[in-house]
């Protein structure tokens, strides 16, 4: 690796100093992503900033009236192993324990995984299923937007010099909702996703009362097909509305054709996957 | 501002102190700086598990940890895995079900798998073969290690009786 230097500051607001003085820098959370991209040459820096030490960026808490809180740092193997989170978002638990093997996992932040902005990023498609919201620190304070419009271009996000996120927040699960995360990769495990689709539904005496579908893989960036969970909305719970929604989602999707899979079958993924998901997310809501 | 850092950790139960540059990997640092060459580099970039070491009690890619970040930090190697010239239950299985045949990857399967078991004392063959995913090994085609694990398991629930 080219030369760079190292800081680990104590608190938000340092980092944000660090960030800002630095235009060039990066942040290291997990660095699963990050040091492999620098040893490659695909990203330049002059210096890194572990934001590892610092209190917020490895907050993790449940509560049920204010719902999950997420420090941007915090590794996977943190979120699948807490009890109460399992609890309430099955789905996010079982998508942490996607990402890579254990050694990944006990690194690879789900704040880094949004971070590297990469179209295929397993977390992300949940998280905007889930609805859930960026909260950054930056010189100018703070601020906060969905995960839908953090990722901007394949490996680019919408922060700018100097800022950093925090935390990622989701909402508390609503009564009688579910919601599920299903990836395609030729493998059983260590792989990226061809294509994937994450969902939540909220269910209301055998309708849907409302829901949200998100792609990964067959955009430019994770993609929220807000029409795909619209249609379902009032809609009873049945194969022929899920199957509906499912070809609105494959409608949605933008894929290219490279070594992983063509264009073609992505976009045939991605209404099968988006049905299952929604199979999945469905029958935990009937069970909350 | 081209100074090297100074890291203070604990490695297989000793304090050790090290000067590294920032830009210097956790494996680089051990093996490099510290003499502790068990630990192999395979691909660098936290595919194939060679450089696994325990981390704060969790298992992760020595090549994608930056030695300044092990400050503080409590670190096993394969160096700290036997006692003295007693194996452990993971080393004498690996041996008696030749789990290994050019021993590259063997260091970083015998350090994952020795932190599954003692974090869990029956896994099954499911759970060993997803846990050992990150370790790659191109020789025994896997069962003979899956095997030597499980044995390993075995006797170490035998001792714990």
């Amino acid at each position: 690796m080219k030369w760079f230097d190292y800081a680990a500051p104590r608190s938000v607001a340092e980092a944000v100093r660090l960030l800002a003085a630095h235009p060039a820098a990066r942040t290291l959370a997990g660095g699963t992503d990050l040091l492999v991209q620098l040893r490659s040459g695909r990203k330049e820096t002059d210096l890194v900033v572990d934001i590892k030490r610092i209190p917020e960026l490895n907050e993790l808490r449940y509560d049920p009236a204010a719902g999950l809180t997420l420090g941007a740092a915090v590794p996977c193997y943190r979120i699948y192993q807490h009890a109460g989170l399992r609890l309430a978002y099955p789905a996010l638990a079982e998508t942490a324990s996607l990402i890579g093997g254990t050694q990944i996992q006990g690194r690879a932040s789900v704040g880094g995984n949004l971070c590297n902005a990469s179209p295929s990023a397993d977390t992300v498609p949940l998280l905007i299923a889930l609805s859930a919201t960026c909260h950054i620190a930056g010189p100018q304070g703070t601020r906060a937007i969905p995960v839908e419009d953090f990722c901007v271009a394949p490996g680019r996000n919408i922060l700018t010099p100097g800022e950093l996120l925090v935390s990622l927040h989701v909402p508390p699960p609503a009564p009688h909702s579910g919601a599920r995360y299903l990836r395609f990769i030729p493998r059983n495990e260590m792989d990226i996703a061809v294509a994937g689709a994450g969902v939540s539904v909220t269910l209301d005496h055998g309708h849907f009362r409302s829901a949200r579908i998100a792609l990964a893989a067959v955009a430019p960036t994770p993609l929220l097909v807000r029409e795909a969970g619209d249609a379902l909305a009032g809609r009873p719970v049945s194969a022929e509305s899920m199957g509906a929604a499912a070809e609105l989602a494959k409608a949605a999707a933008r894929p290219i054709t490279d070594m992983r899979g063509t264009a073609e079958y992505r976009r045939h993924l991605c209404a099968v996957l988006t049905r299952r998901a929604l199979e999945a997310a469905v029958a935990q809501a009937k069970g909350n | 501002m081209h100074g090297k850092y100074h890291v203070r950790t604990t490695i297989n139960g000793e304090a050790v102190e090290f000067l590294c540059e920032p830009r210097q990997s956790l494996l680089e640092c051990l093996r490099d700086i510290l003499g502790l060459t068990g630990s192999k580099e395979g691909c660098n970039d936290g595919n194939c598990g060679a450089c696994t070491v325990i981390l704060d009690g969790r298992i992760v890619n020595s090549c994608l940890v930056l030695g300044a970040e092990a400050d503080g930090a409590d670190i096993t190697t394969i160096e700290g895995v036997a006692r003295g010239s007693r194996l452990h239950p993971v080393q004498r299985a690996f041996l008696e079900q030749a789990a290994l045949q050019c021993g590259v990857c063997t260091p970083g399967l015998i350090v994952a798998a020795k932190a599954l078991l003692e974090a869990e004392a029956q896994p099954s063959e499911e759970r060993i073969r997803f846990w050992l995913a990150n370790n790659l090994c191109r020789c025994t085609g896997y069962d003979k290690i899956v095997r030597a694990v499980q044995q390993a398991a075995h006797e170490m629930q035998e001792v714990n009786r």
